[in-house]
């Protein structure tokens, strides 16, 4: 099944010249309302006019993650603020989060990528799909809630957490899809197990899952104790949220939806743009978007893209599983978390200093954070309710700041080591 | 009256106290009395030695994290009933004892360390009781 076969099925040099359109559009609409677009373009030299169609997009300059950061929060909207009627956020890196506003006509644009996203997974209106995602202002949750409500499928907004009820609903309700990040689908399904269930009544058969990497062994086992065929789903809150790009049934690569969402790969160090199939930095233009379209958005997100024809018969490129970041980004439970941030707020806090290192692993398919930060001779107290006030201060502003909980384990000085006088400030043993 | 007492932050980690009764020994300190606060993390190992000054120093030149700490040591009959009789003063005054640990000294005493918010205050209501207190220059000699 197909949502939107006149969009997703596009011969390629029409869908070019739709391209080339929209970002013409777009450059005249961000240099109009938008002083960062309009001075970054004139000191480049580049007139709207100049953006005649998809081979000039190129010439245009790139937007990063820093930029978003100096315009906090609202600073690169194209529209005026009554215009907005939805904001979501994400974790910045450093402390400030990353803000996006959308318009009316955004969120219609958004429900529509995920409707077709969800098609590709097989949900129809008969559906009842769980959207165990987040809820708030994270865009996992209201992002595929407003999708399947537009393929009109029954909606189950349970948010994430609370896997007791997850199960009860999935059992009682009869969800056939669900959707979430995969480290909390495979625990739902080790919850299943041991709440001995069995797995004959439940009717759930395909899974949305997001947000966070994931290897291909997680998905076998996802799929085998679940019972399901696991969809991999794409996006940042930066472009949009969940529904950038999404399997289909052949499962070879992520979709791209390219009438909105405009993929180059470039190389991270020079900015070079790369043919197809070369591994890089993939960057985007969602040209599209009202509230907060960019230009050239650099994702960090290191990806091949394939662009010969899907048996699905969809021609959008598809986007291979992200091999890794150009950045130190780290994604912890579906959750954007930068170690710049911890030291941020060791920093801020008198008694410590930001000598850290952020421990990552995955326990039952569950993503643990440990931070070890070295304790201060100065602020060493012999009492072991000063060290414990001390460490629980420290997690209290690492959970608020990251927006999610940390172990937070005290450290003798000196013990974290220090290469080239630079210290090694995580360690990933995920092997995603 | 007030003793100093070496404090440090040891991470749990195997062959780390071994690590420091090795410097104290290479620097001929000797140890009257400690004790560990453990958690499951980190222990602060707290000790009565003999030259403290000296004890912190090459501690922290071997990269420990050492505090010296001011206590009371407070001398008590090794007998039943002797802690009781002691501490009942001390908690019919008022006086919170932050932390304590005690060692025996041969047949007939026993050397109780306490950590309390207000030492001066400890000293002077057991002093009053006629309490017998360790001083610094006892330290070497227990």
């Amino acid at each position: 099944m197909i949502w939107n076969e006149h969009y997703e099925c596009m011969e390629r040099e029409e869908l070019l010249k739709l391209q080339g359109q929209r970002v013409k559009e777009m450059v005249k609409r961000v240099y109009d309302m938008v002083p960062f677009y309009r001075k970054k373009l004139q000191t480049e030299g580049i007139e709207p006019g100049d953006i005649k169609g998809i081979e000039d997009l190129q010439k245009l300059p790139f937007t990063t993650k820093q930029d978003l950061r100096d315009n906090y929060p609202f600073g690169l909207f194209a529209v005026p603020q009554p215009d907005i009627v939805r904001f979501h956020a994400s974790s910045g890196t450093t402390g400030k989060p990353t803000v996006v506003g959308y318009t009316h006509n955004d969120i219609q644009m958004w429900s529509e990528v995920v409707a077709r996203s969800l098609t590709m997974a097989g949900v129809t209106k008969a559906d009842i799909i769980q959207v165990a995602y987040g809820y708030g202002l994270f865009t996992g949750g209201l992002g595929l809630h407003y999708g399947a409500e537009k393929v009109g499928a029954s909606v189950v907004p349970i948010s994430g957490g609370n896997t007791k009820k997850q199960l009860q609903l999935i059992e009682d309700f009869g969800s056939t899809v669900l959707a979430c990040t995969p480290s909390y689908a495979a625990f739902i399904g080790e919850s299943l197990v041991e709440e001995k269930i069995d797995p004959r009544k439940i009717k759930l058969k395909s899974g949305v899952f997001g947000a966070e990497p994931w290897t291909q062994e997680m998905r076998v086992q996802i799929e085998q104790v679940l019972g399901i065929k696991a969809y991999d789903i794409y996006g940042l809150t930066e472009i949009i949220g969940p529904g950038v790009s999404m399997e289909c049934q052949f499962q070879r690569g992520m979709h791209i939806f390219e009438d909105h969402f405009i993929p180059e790969i470039i190389n991270p160090d020079t900015g070079e743009v790369l043919p197809y199939g070369e591994l890089g930095e993939l960057v985007f233009t969602p040209a599209t978007k009202e509230a907060m379209p960019l230009i050239r958005y650099r994702t960090r997100d290191l990806t091949r893209l394939h662009a010969e024809k899907c048996e699905c018969g969809r021609t959008l490129v598809r986007m291979e599983k992200c091999v890794g970041r150009s950045d130190d980004m780290l994604i912890i439970r579906g959750v954007n978390v930068f170690p710049s941030q911890v030291e941020s707020v060791l920093l801020e806090m008198s008694e410590t200093k930001p000598h850290y290192l952020i421990v990552v692993d995955r326990e039952n398919n569950l993503d643990t954070m440990e931070i070890q930060v070295e304790i201060e001779e100065e602020f060493f107290s012999d009492e072991v309710k000063e060290l414990e006030g001390l460490r629980h201060r420290i997690k209290a502003n690492i959970s608020s700041t990251l927006g999610i909980s940390a172990t937070i384990r005290l450290v003798e000085p000196g013990t974290i080591e220090r290469s080239m006088g630079k210290a090694k400030r995580v360690i990933d043993k995920r092997n995603l | 009256m007030i003793i100093k007492q070496l404090s440090v932050f040891l991470e749990n980690k195997t062959g780390r106290l071994t690590e420091l009764t090795g410097i104290l020994a290479d620097n001929d300190i000797n140890i009257s009395a400690f004790s560990i606060a453990d958690t499951a993390d980190y222990g602060i190992l707290r000790m009565i030695v003999g030259r403290p000054e000296l004890a912190a120093q090459v501690l922290k030149e071997k990269g420990f994290t050492v505090k010296v700490t001011d206590v009371v040591g407070m001398i008590i009959p090794h007998s039943p009933g002797g802690l009781h009789k002691a501490l009942q003063i001390i908690s019919d005054h008022n006086v919170a004892i932050e932390y304590m640990y005690a060692f025996a000294s041969g047949e007939c005493k026993a050397t109780v360390v306490i950590r309390a918010e207000s030492l001066q205050k400890i000293i002077d209501v057991l002093q009053e009781h006629k309490m017998e207190l360790l001083k610094e220059g006892d330290v070497i000699q227990i």
